[in-house]
């Protein structure tokens, strides 16, 4: 369960955090934008800066990490680079405020989670440039955003439709790191499909976590008709349904949009904006700057947030779940946040977003900066890091090893489960 | 037992369900304050308010997507897609969604949802408001499609179909709404099993498959060729998918030549499956070559009344196929 939420610790935090979001560089998502001017010249100018031993070494890492590796900055290497960009940090900011958002233990586990995330995430890459899995769809980069809003979630109790990126989402429910890599290796015992389906979608109904398919936003009208239903039974559980900004140009968006609406349904409706749809940019999908921009044609509130500030995006999404439970209606969050890796294994990005674009968000990346905020306010120091990062390895480790051993479910199997019974 | 039309027959099974099983909610345009524009659901609204009654927007995908996240919570809805010709926006979340979610989640969940439509021509409906679509879902493994022809078994399909676990289209042949009137037993509990055939007319001559408005004219075409020493065995087949397929084996053994009508256009049509199946199944025992008597492949019936009459069929089409078949 949640602890409670200290309002101005929260507020304080948030205000650093919007602090920083000036600094921060909008495109890809701003409408019509393609070019990343970030900070001006001053990245340009302090490319010449990074000859330090540690940068080099940082910069090795970033460029082909071992596999099971994350690829996180460690807070020393977060300092030299923050100082030699110039880039937003709460680190140079004034001192952090001692409140927190949440009970310490909350914040630590999200870090575990989000480690947690990385890390398998990092692990399916390597199986499948091994030739040992045939697809990965990431959630790297987006670590923040799925973490920060489902610590708002009631896993069990509220209904939630992730899609498929939301391996964060999943971890913090509930899921573990063997059934994640049972579900990313097809095997029998995968919870989420007995692996029928693709990595990446998910369904676990004692999380009420609920079947997803490939076809993009048609979730968001299940997750209404689940939030009408929850109206009816007067159940005060919330749903919150997730999706990128792509999906939004789908009719099935507006479609759900307009019936939660109408009806004042308790569903939240949390776009992760990393600002591509595969190749295409947010000027492709749509003519606004921000998906939320479309919440008043909904007569929902939209609010956009820091999708890489984790604590920011927990108080947005507590805030709508909040506004949900007591009857208020339903909220468009749009957590902007950026994909570090490509589209999918299929995808190579090469072809239509420049390196020094991703790299400059590397250097942003939320576990290094969630990282630098709990080293801010003295919950975690280097030791702690090294041992929360062993600990992750080996639960990946054991992870894999058992699901790569777990057999695959018997071919007459696939005539079960058609009709009921 | 009462007489009814269909559309009665609609109301009654909709109004008994929805007094038996609370989670039983009805969802659509127009259904709730105007009762359904063809009245089907006429009364619901006044009877169980306008939470189990929903007005919905104008977007059948909505309805359709809305109606799998209901179920998926626990509840029990009637959608309704005001013509079947409107159904298509709704068609991913139909057979990606509805058809899926149980095969998908390994049996984690299901989708325990009845879509109703009217479909069917010969009421001046024209391209948009005429069109039969069932060859669409019956293709579909994990949905569920019936096709009833008379009141009795319009009411008992339909409790069926709300009972069902699974995911039922439930197509109504609109011109037999207030046309096709029949006797439906009292009891509240009177289920027709999907996945059941009727036979509508005993017969050995010739076997006739058909559904829905052609059941009726195929009664009248075997009436017609009575007189002329062809008896026609009639198979009403009430459900095209989970289809009765030892109902249909067992009369075309029995008469060694079948017929097979419906008002769908005639390529890729429901037929086509049905000629399939027997070809494999009763190869041997027939005397004469599987006939189709289909809608012709034109995109819809026109809405000129000569027009209209080239596309449907009717009795003397039936029975002209009837005696040719029978000559074979």
């Amino acid at each position: 369960m949640i602890g409670p939420t200290t309002r101005s610790g929260a507020d304080e935090v948030m205000s650093t955090s919007r602090a920083s979001h000036e600094q921060e560089v909008v495109a890809p998502w701003a409408a019509g934008t393609q070019e990343v001017p970030v900070n001006g010249s001053a990245i340009a100018e302090s490319a010449g800066d990074t000859g330090t031993a540690m940068a080099a070494g940082l910069e090795s890492r970033l460029a082909s990490p071992e596999p099971g590796r994350t690829i996180a900055q460690t807070p020393d290497e977060w300092k030299e680079t923050a100082r030699s960009t110039g880039a937003p940090s709460l680190l140079l900011g004034p001192p952090a405020p001692r409140t927190l958002p949440l009970p310490a233990q909350r914040l630590l586990d999200a870090h575990y989670w989000m480690t947690l995330a990385r890390a398998l995430d990092d692990r399916m890459w390597a199986l499948n440039r091994q030739g040992k899995a045939a697809f990965v769809i990431s959630c790297c980069g987006h670590e923040a955003a799925q973490v920060g809003s489902a610590l708002a979630l009631r896993p069990g109790i509220d209904w939630v439709l992730p899609y498929y990126r939301d391996l964060g989402v999943m971890l913090v429910l509930g899921m573990t790191a063997r059934e994640a890599m049972l579900q990313f290796l097809a095997r029998g015992a995968d919870p989420c499909s007995g692996g029928r389906q693709m990595p990446g979608h998910w369904s676990y109904p004692r999380l009420k976590v609920v079947t997803g398919s490939s076809p993009v936003a048609t979730q968001l009208l299940h997750a209404t008709g689940i939030a009408l239903a929850s109206k009816l039974k007067r159940e005060p559980h919330v749903t919150a349904v997730y999706f990128g900004e792509g999906s939004t140009a789908e009719g099935d968006f507006h479609e759900a949009l307009n019936f939660a609406g109408i009806h004042r349904l308790p569903v939240v409706f949390v776009c992760e904006n990393n600002g591509y749809a595969i190749s295409e940019p947010q000027s492709k999908e749509m003519p606004v700057a921000n998906v939320a921009d479309r919440a008043s044609a909904y007569a929902m509130p939209g609010e956009v947030v820091d999708g890489n500030d984790l604590v920011a995006v927990y108080s947005a999404m507590q805030r709508a779940v909040d506004r949900a439970r007591r009857g208020d209606g339903p909220t468009l969050l749009e957590a902007k946040t950026y994909r570090l890796v490509p589209h999918s294994s299929d995808d190579d990005d090469r072809a239509y977003r420049p390196r020094e674009e991703v790299e400059q968000w590397r250097q942003r990346e939320p576990l290094t900066r969630f990282r630098h905020y709990l080293g801010e306010m003295g919950l975690l120091n280097d030791a702690l890091l090294e041992e929360t990062i062993r600990r992750v390895q080996r639960e990946v480790d054991d992870a894999t090893e058992f699901a790569e051993r777990a057999p695959y479910a018997p071919p007459e199997s696939i005539f079960r489960h058609v009709y009921a019974g | 037992m009462a007489t009814m039309t269909v559309i009665e027959a609609v109301r009654s099974a909709l109004r008994e369900e929805m007094a038996r099983d609370e989670r039983v909610i009805v969802l659509g345009e127009d259904v709730g304050r105007k009762g359904g524009v063809f009245k089907a659901t006429e009364g619901l609204l006044a009877e169980f308010g306008e939470e189990r009654v929903i007005d919905t927007p104008l977007a059948e995908s909505n309805i359709v997507g809305t109606a799998i996240g209901a179920a998926i919570n626990g509840l029990l809805p009637v959608a309704e897609i005001q013509f079947a010709d409107f159904i298509f926006p709704a068609m991913d979340q139909i057979v990606n969604e509805a058809a899926r979610i149980r095969y998908r989640s390994n049996g984690g969940y299901g989708c325990p949802i009845v879509i109703r439509a009217p479909y069917g021509g010969g009421v001046h409906g024209a391209l948009y408001h005429s069109q039969s679509v069932e060859a669409f879902f019956s293709h579909v493994p994990g949905l569920k499609v019936v096709a009833p022809a008379t009141p009795a078994d319009t009411k008992g399909l339909l409790k069926a179909a709300i009972r069902d676990p699974d995911p039922v289209l439930f197509f109504e042949h609109k011109a037999t709404y207030r046309r096709v009137r029949g006797e439906v037993p009292d009891s509240t509990d009177v289920v027709v099993p999907l996945g059941s055939a009727r036979i509508a007319r005993p017969g050995r001559t010739l076997t006739v498959l058909a559904y829905g408005l052609m059941v009726h004219h195929a009664l009248q075409a075997a009436e017609a060729v009575a007189p002329e020493g062809i008896d026609v065995e009639v198979i009403d087949l009430r459900c095209l998918r989970p289809l009765d397929t030892a109902t249909v084996l067992r009369s075309v053994k029995k008469t060694s030549k079948v017929l097979i009508v419906h008002e769908d256009n005639k390529t890729g049509g429901f037929g086509a499956e049905l000629a399939a199946l027997i070809a494999e199944e009763a190869f041997e025992y027939l005397d004469g070559p599987i006939t189709r008597v289909c809608g012709p492949d034109v995109p819809a019936m026109p809405f000129a009344p000569p027009l209209e009459a080239e596309f449907m069929l009717d009795p003397e089409k039936i029975a002209a196929a009837i005696r040719k078949l029978a000559a074979y």
